[in-house]
C-alpha cells in the first residue's frame, strides 16, 4: 500500500508526467485548431477545451477519445504543484525554474477562473442612442414586461433552459403560467400561407404567428452568423387558456396583449445585462486609407452619465484603446447600417489582472534561470580558452 | 599568399555588393530614372511609379522584367509608360501568367500560344472576357474557403486583368479618340464648351459640337474617376497629407470648375504626347521641370520615393540571397578541404550577405515608419535576419563552420520564401486598423518572431547534425558535442522567445479584443511552438532523451513551426488569417515530409551512422 503510494506520488511529481502531458495538449491544441473550419470557434472551446473528456460523434453514439482541457491543464497543474512541493529545492540555481513553474501555476488558474467568471455581451448603438444594457452573443430570454404604469416597466425574464425543457413556469409576479409548446433553438421566419405549406407546427392563435411562420433551422457555428431561436408559448390564466403565441429572437417589436387587467409585452430576445449607467452614442467614425478601402480607424465617441450625475463625461473608444469602468471593458467591435451604428464589446473579466502578473514572474524566471545558464557557459569556454 | 586570398575574395565580394548600390543605368534617351521616381499614390501609401511598374508585372505575371515579341526587353518603367500611353503595344507584351490548363482552355488558349507556355498577352485574353467574367462570377458565389484550384485561378486571373485595365486608364481614357490632344487643349476645349451651354441656356445661338465634346469629355473623366489606379495628382497645396492625392479623373473634374487645367496632369499629357511622339527631349525637359516643381513643394517625399527607387533596383535581399548559397556552399567545403581560409571566407560572406539584408530591413522601416514585422512577407526576412544574427554569434563562438553553414542555408530558405511571397503585390502594406499599433508590432510581432526564427535555427542544426552523423564521417565526438550545446541553448533561447512573444501577444488581445486568450488559430500556433520547445526541454532535463533524441525532437520543431507561420493562416479561419496563401500550401505539405524523413534517417540505429560506426 504504501509503495503504491509512494509510485504514484513519484508519478505524479516525474518529468515524464510533464512531457506526456505536453504531447497531449499540442495534440488537443493542434485538433481543436484543425476543427475550427467546421464548428467555429465557440463551439471548439465547449468541445475540446471547456470539458474533461473529448467526445467524437461515431455515428450517431459520441464516443469519449480524448482527455478534455480540463483534464489535461488539472493534471499539468497536479503535476507542477507536486513537483514544486516535493523536488523543488531553495538553491540559487534552481531559483529561475521556481519562479518560472510558480507563475505557470498562476496563469493555468487564471485561465480557468477567466473561463467560469468571464462574461461577453455587445452594446450596438445607433447615432445619438442611449443604452443602459448590453446584451449577450448566445443567450436569449423570455422577456414579459408589465408596462401598465408608464412611469416604470416591471420585466419578468426567463432564461434559455426552462425553454429547452418545454416546461410551463410560474412566475410570483405573473398572473399566468407559461407553457412552452415548442422550441427551436434556430429559425427562420416567413410569411404564413397555409395552402403552400407554410404553417407552425403549433396552431398560434394570438399576435405576428397568425401571419408568420417560424422553421427550424440546423445550429449554425460560423463567424458571421447567428442562431435565431422561435418559441411557442401558451399563457394560462385562472380561467383558462389566453392563447398561444409565437416569440421570435428575429421579431423586431415585442408584442403587446393584455391579461390580468393589466398590459403586457412580450418578447424572445437576447438575454439583457443591465448597467448602473448609459452610454449614448455621440459620433462613429470609420477612417479609411486614403484612396483605398483598408480601414484605418474605428472610433465612438460616447457620453457616459450615471442616474446620480457624478459621472457625466465624453469618451473615446477605438481600436487597442477600449474604455475600462465600472470592472467592465467596452472594445470597438464592429458597425452596421452605413457607418451610423456602433457595435461595442463588453467584457467583464474580474480576473483579467492575472495573466499580466502570471506573465511577468513567468518571463523573469525564464530570463533568470537561461541567464545563469549563459553566464556560466560563458566562463567556461572563457576558462578552456 | 594563402592568408590574402580571403581578405582579397570578400573585399571584391563587398565591392560587388556596393556597385549595386550605384544609381541605375537606362540604356534609353529618355529620362527613365527620373520618370519612374515620380510620386503617386497606390493603396493608401505615397510611391514611386518605378515600385508600381515592378509590383504590377509582379502580380500580373510573377517577375518584374517584360520581353516583347521582337525579343527586346523592356524595363518596368518602359512598360509602364506603354500602359499609360501606348495601350495599344502594352497590349502584344506577353505579361499575364496563366498555368491553370482548364482557364487557358477557357480562353481558347493552349500553352504553346504563349510565351515560355504560360505568359500570354492581353490581346489573347480579351477575345473571351466576357466568358471569364462568367466564371467569376460562379466561382464568387462559392466560399473561399472551398473554392477549387480552377476557380481561384479564375478569380486571380480576373483580378489582374482589373488591375491591368484599371492601369491602363489611369491617365488617358480609355476609348477616347484623340484623349490627350483634347486635353492638350484643355483651356480652349472647356471655354467653348461652357460658353456653349450658357449660350443654349440663354437661348440664343450655341455651338452644338462644342458642347458635345466637352459633355463627353467631362463624361470620360467621371468614369476615369471610377477606374483610374494611379492617384499620381498631388494636392495642389503641397501638403504632405496622403488625402489630398488624386487621380487623374478626379482631378480633371476639379480642373473643369476651375476652367484651367491641373499643372500636373498638363506634365502627364505632355509626357505621354511626347512619349507617342518620339520626342526624348521635350519627355525629358517636361519630367525635369516637373520634379524641380515637386523638389520645392513636397522634399521629404521625393526622398523618400528617391531612396525607394534606388532600393528597388539594387535588390538588396536578392543579391543576399545568391551570397548566402555561396557562403554555404563554401563552409560545406571547408569540412572537406582548407577549413581555415574556405571557413574564413564562408564567415566573411555570410556577414556581408546578413549587412546587406539589415540595410534592406533598414530602409523598409524607414520608408514605412513601422517595426520591422509588418505582414508575412517582412516576417520572413526577419526571422532569417534573426537566425543568421545567432548563427554569427554560435560561429564566433565555435570556428567550426557549423554557423556559416546553418547561416547560408536558414538566409537562403527565407529569403527565397519572401521572394516568393513578393508575388502578391507591393510588400509594404498599410496596416488593417486592429494592427495600426506600433508599440505592440515592435514588442509581441517582433518577439515572436524572434521565437520562430530560434526555433528554426535548432532544427536546422539538428539537420546538419543527422546528415552529417548518418552520411560522412565528419562527425567527430567533439563536432557532436558541441552541435547539442548549440541545439539546446537555441531551444532555451527559443522557449524565452516564443513564451514571451506568445503572452504579450495575449495581452495586446485583452487590450483591444477583451480577451487574453481566444483559441484563435494563429494564437494556438504560437501557443504549440511554446508547448514544443517547453517538452524538448523537459525531456531532455528528465532524462528522457539523449543526444540524438533532441535532434529528432528539434528537426520535428521545424514542422511544428512551419505548421505555425504558414500552416494556420491557410485554414482561412480566425481574426489572424490575414495571408491565404494557396501554392504555398504544397511547399509546405514537400517541407513537413522532407522534415519527417530527416527524423526516420535520424532514428536509424546507431550502426548505421557512418560516422558513429567508424569510431566504435
Amino acid at each position: 500500500m504504501l509503495n503504491t503510494l509512494k509510485d504514484l506520488r513519484d508519478l505524479v511529481v516525474s518529468l515524464k508526467l510533464t512531457v506526456v502531458l505536453l504531447v497531449f495538449s499540442i495534440i488537443l491544441v493542434l485538433v481543436a485548431t484543425l476543427d475550427q473550419v467546421n464548428l467555429g470557434v465557440w463551439a471548439v472551446q465547449e468541445k475540446y477545451f471547456k470539458t474533461f473528456v473529448v467526445f467524437w460523434k461515431v455515428g450517431n453514439v459520441s464516443v469519449a477519445v480524448f482527455p478534455g482541457g480540463y483534464t489535461i491543464g488539472g493534471l499539468l497543474l497536479l503535476n507542477l504543484l507536486g513537483a514544486h512541493i516535493y523536488r523543488f529545492k531553495w538553491e540559487w540555481r534552481k531559483l529561475g525554474i521556481w519562479f518560472a513553474h510558480a507563475g505557470l501555476i498562476l496563469l493555468l488558474i487564471g485561465e480557468l477562473l477567466t473561463g467560469l467568471m468571464q462574461d461577453e455581451y455587445h452594446m450596438r448603438l445607433d447615432q445619438g442612442q442611449t443604452k443602459n444594457y448590453s446584451e449577450s452573443y448566445r443567450n436569449i430570454e423570455l422577456a414579459i414586461t408589465d408596462t401598465t404604469d408608464p412611469k416604470f416597466d416591471e420585466v419578468v425574464a426567463i432564461p434559455e433552459k426552462p425553454l429547452l425543457r418545454l416546461e410551463t413556469i410560474q412566475h410570483p409576479k405573473l398572473p399566468f403560467r407559461v407553457a412552452v409548446k415548442a422550441y427551436f433553438p434556430n429559425s427562420l421566419l416567413g410569411m404564413r400561407a397555409p395552402a403552400m405549406g407554410a404553417e407552425n407546427p403549433v396552431a398560434v392563435t394570438q399576435g405576428a404567428g397568425t401571419q408568420i411562420v417560424a422553421t427550424q433551422r440546423p445550429l449554425t457555428y460560423k463567424e458571421n452568423e447567428r442562431n435565431l431561436p422561435s418559441a411557442y408559448v401558451e399563457l394560462i390564466g385562472p380561467e383558462g387558456s389566453l392563447g398561444t403565441w409565437l416569440v421570435s429572437v428575429a421579431l423586431e417589436d415585442p408584442q403587446t396583449f393584455t391579461a390580468g387587467g393589466r398590459t403586457w409585452k412580450m418578447a424572445l430576445r437576447f438575454a439583457r445585462h443591465y448597467k448602473p449607467f448609459s452610454l449614448t452614442l455621440l459620433k462613429f467614425s470609420h477612417d479609411r486609407y486614403a484612396g483605398t478601402d483598408i480601414p484605418k480607424n474605428f472610433s465612438s465617441r460616447i457620453r457616459l452619465t450615471t442616474p446620480d450625475g457624478k459621472d457625466d463625461r465624453e469618451v473615446l473608444i477605438y481600436m487597442n484603446n477600449p474604455l475600462r469602468y465600472a470592472g467592465l471593458t467596452f472594445y470597438q467591435a464592429g458597425f452596421e447600417n452605413n457607418d451610423t451604428t456602433t457595435v461595442l464589446q463588453v467584457v467583464r473579466n474580474p480576473s483579467w489582472l492575472i495573466p499580466y502578473i502570471a506573465c511577468g514572474v513567468i518571463t523573469f524566471g525564464l530570463l533568470l534561470q537561461f541567464g545563469i545558464h549563459l553566464v556560466g557557459f560563458v566562463s567556461k569556454r572563457r576558462g578552456a580558452a | 599568399m594563402k592568408r590574402f586570398l580571403p581578405l582579397a575574395i570578400l573585399v571584391l565580394a563587398a565591392l560587388l555588393v556596393a556597385s549595386t548600390l550605384l544609381p541605375p543605368r537606362y540604356r534609353s534617351e529618355y529620362d527613365l530614372a527620373t520618370f519612374s521616381r515620380l510620386p503617386t499614390l497606390v493603396n493608401g501609401r505615397i510611391k514611386p511609379l518605378d515600385t508600381v511598374a515592378r509590383t504590377s508585372l509582379l502580380v500580373l505575371q510573377g517577375r518584374q522584367r517584360v520581353t516583347a515579341a521582337d525579343g527586346r526587353t523592356v524595363t518596368p518603367s518602359e512598360w509602364l509608360l506603354d500602359m499609360l500611353y501606348k495601350p495599344d503595344v502594352a497590349d502584344s507584351y506577353p505579361t499575364f501568367e496563366i498555368v491553370h490548363p482548364d482557364v487557358l482552355s477557357l480562353l481558347n488558349l493552349t500553352p504553346e500560344d504563349g510565351v515560355a507556355k504560360k505568359r500570354f498577352t492581353y490581346v489573347q485574353i480579351s477575345k473571351n472576357l466576357a466568358e471569364l467574367a462568367r466564371q467569376s462570377r460562379l466561382a464568387e458565389e462559392v466560399e473561399q474557403p472551398v473554392r477549387s484550384a480552377f476557380q481561384r485561378a479564375v478569380l486571380q486571373l480576373r483580378d489582374s486583368v482589373i488591375l491591368y485595365q484599371r492601369l491602363q486608364g489611369s491617365i488617358v481614357a480609355p476609348g477616347v479618340p484623340n484623349f490627350l490632344e483634347q486635353l492638350n487643349q484643355f483651356d480652349a476645349v472647356v471655354a467653348a464648351g461652357v460658353a456653349a451651354a450658357r449660350a443654349r441656356q440663354a437661348g440664343q445661338p450655341s455651338d452644338a459640337a462644342a458642347a458635345k465634346t466637352l459633355l463627353e469629355l467631362t463624361d470620360s473623366f467621371a468614369t476615369m474617376e471610377q477606374v483610374g489606379y494611379l492617384l499620381p495628382i498631388p494636392p495642389v497645396t503641397g501638403k504632405a497629407d496622403s488625402r489630398g492625392w488624386h487621380n487623374a479623373g478626379a482631378a480633371l473634374q476639379a480642373s473643369v470648375q476651375a476652367g484651367r487645367l491641373n499643372p500636373a496632369i498638363t506634365t502627364y499629357v505632355g509626357l505621354g504626347l511626347a512619349w507617342r511622339g518620339y520626342q526624348p527631349a521635350t519627355f525629358n525637359s517636361l519630367v525635369q521641370q516637373y520634379r524641380a516643381s515637386l523638389d520645392r513643394e513636397i522634399p521629404g517625399i521625393m526622398t523618400k520615393c528617391d531612396v525607394e527607387a534606388r532600393f528597388n533596383s539594387s535588390e538588396p535581399f536578392y543579391n543576399a540571397m545568391m551570397i548566402y548559397v555561396l557562403a554555404f556552399l563554401l563552409a560545406v567545403f571547408s569540412w572537406l578541404v582548407w577549413p581555415q581560409e574556405l571557413g574564413r571566407i564562408a564567415f566573411g560572406l555570410v556577414v556581408i550577405a546578413f549587412l546587406l539584408s539589415t540595410a534592406g530591413i533598414g530602409v523598409r522601416m524607414w520608408l514605412e515608419g513601422r517595426p520591422p514585422v509588418t505582414n508575412l512577407y517582412s516576417s520572413a526576412l526577419f526571422v532569417g535576419w534573426v537566425a543568421v544574427a545567432l548563427c554569427i554569434v554560435l560561429e564566433r563562438l565555435y570556428r567550426n563552420a557549423i554557423g556559416s553553414v546553418t547561416a547560408g542555408l536558414v538566409g537562403f530558405s527565407t529569403l527565397l520564401i519572401a521572394h516568393h511571397l513578393a508575388l502578391g503585390g507591393d510588400t509594404l502594406e498599410m496596416m488593417r486598423a486592429v494592427l495600426d499599433s506600433n508599440f505592440w508590432l515592435a514588442t509581441h510581432v517582433v518577439t515572436v518572431t524572434v521565437g520562430y526564427a530560434a526555433t528554426f535555427l535548432a532544427g536546422f542544426l539538428a539537420l546538419i547534425y543527422v546528415v552529417r552523423g548518418v552520411f560522412t564521417r565528419s562527425l567527430d565526438k567533439d563536432t557532436a558535442d558541441a552541435l547539442t550545446r548549440m541545439v539546446y541553448g537555441i531551444v532555451c533561447f527559443a522557449t524565452l522567445f516564443s513564451f514571451v512573444g506568445t503572452v504579450l501577444g495575449g495581452i495586446w488581445a485583452d487590450q483591444s479584443w477583451g480577451r487574453f486568450w481566444g483559441w484563435d488559430p494563429k494564437e494556438n500556433g504560437a501557443l504549440i511552438i511554446v508547448l514544443w520547445n517547453a517538452l524538448i526541454l523537459h525531456a531532455r532535463w528528465g532524462g528522457l532523451v539523449r543526444q540524438r533524441g533532441l535532434m529528432n525532437l528539434a528537426i520535428m520543431g521545424n514542422i511544428v513551426t512551419a505548421w505555425s507561420w504558414f500552416g494556420v493562416n491557410m485554414l482561412g479561419v480566425g481574426l489572424h488569417s490575414y495571408g491565404f496563401m494557396d501554392a504555398a500550401f504544397w511547399w509546405l505539405i514537400a517541407f513537413v515530409a522532407s522534415q519527417v524523413a530527416f527524423i526516420l534517417v535520424g532514428t536509424l540505429p546507431l550502426a548505421r551512422w557512418r560516422s558513429f560506426s567508424a569510431t566504435r
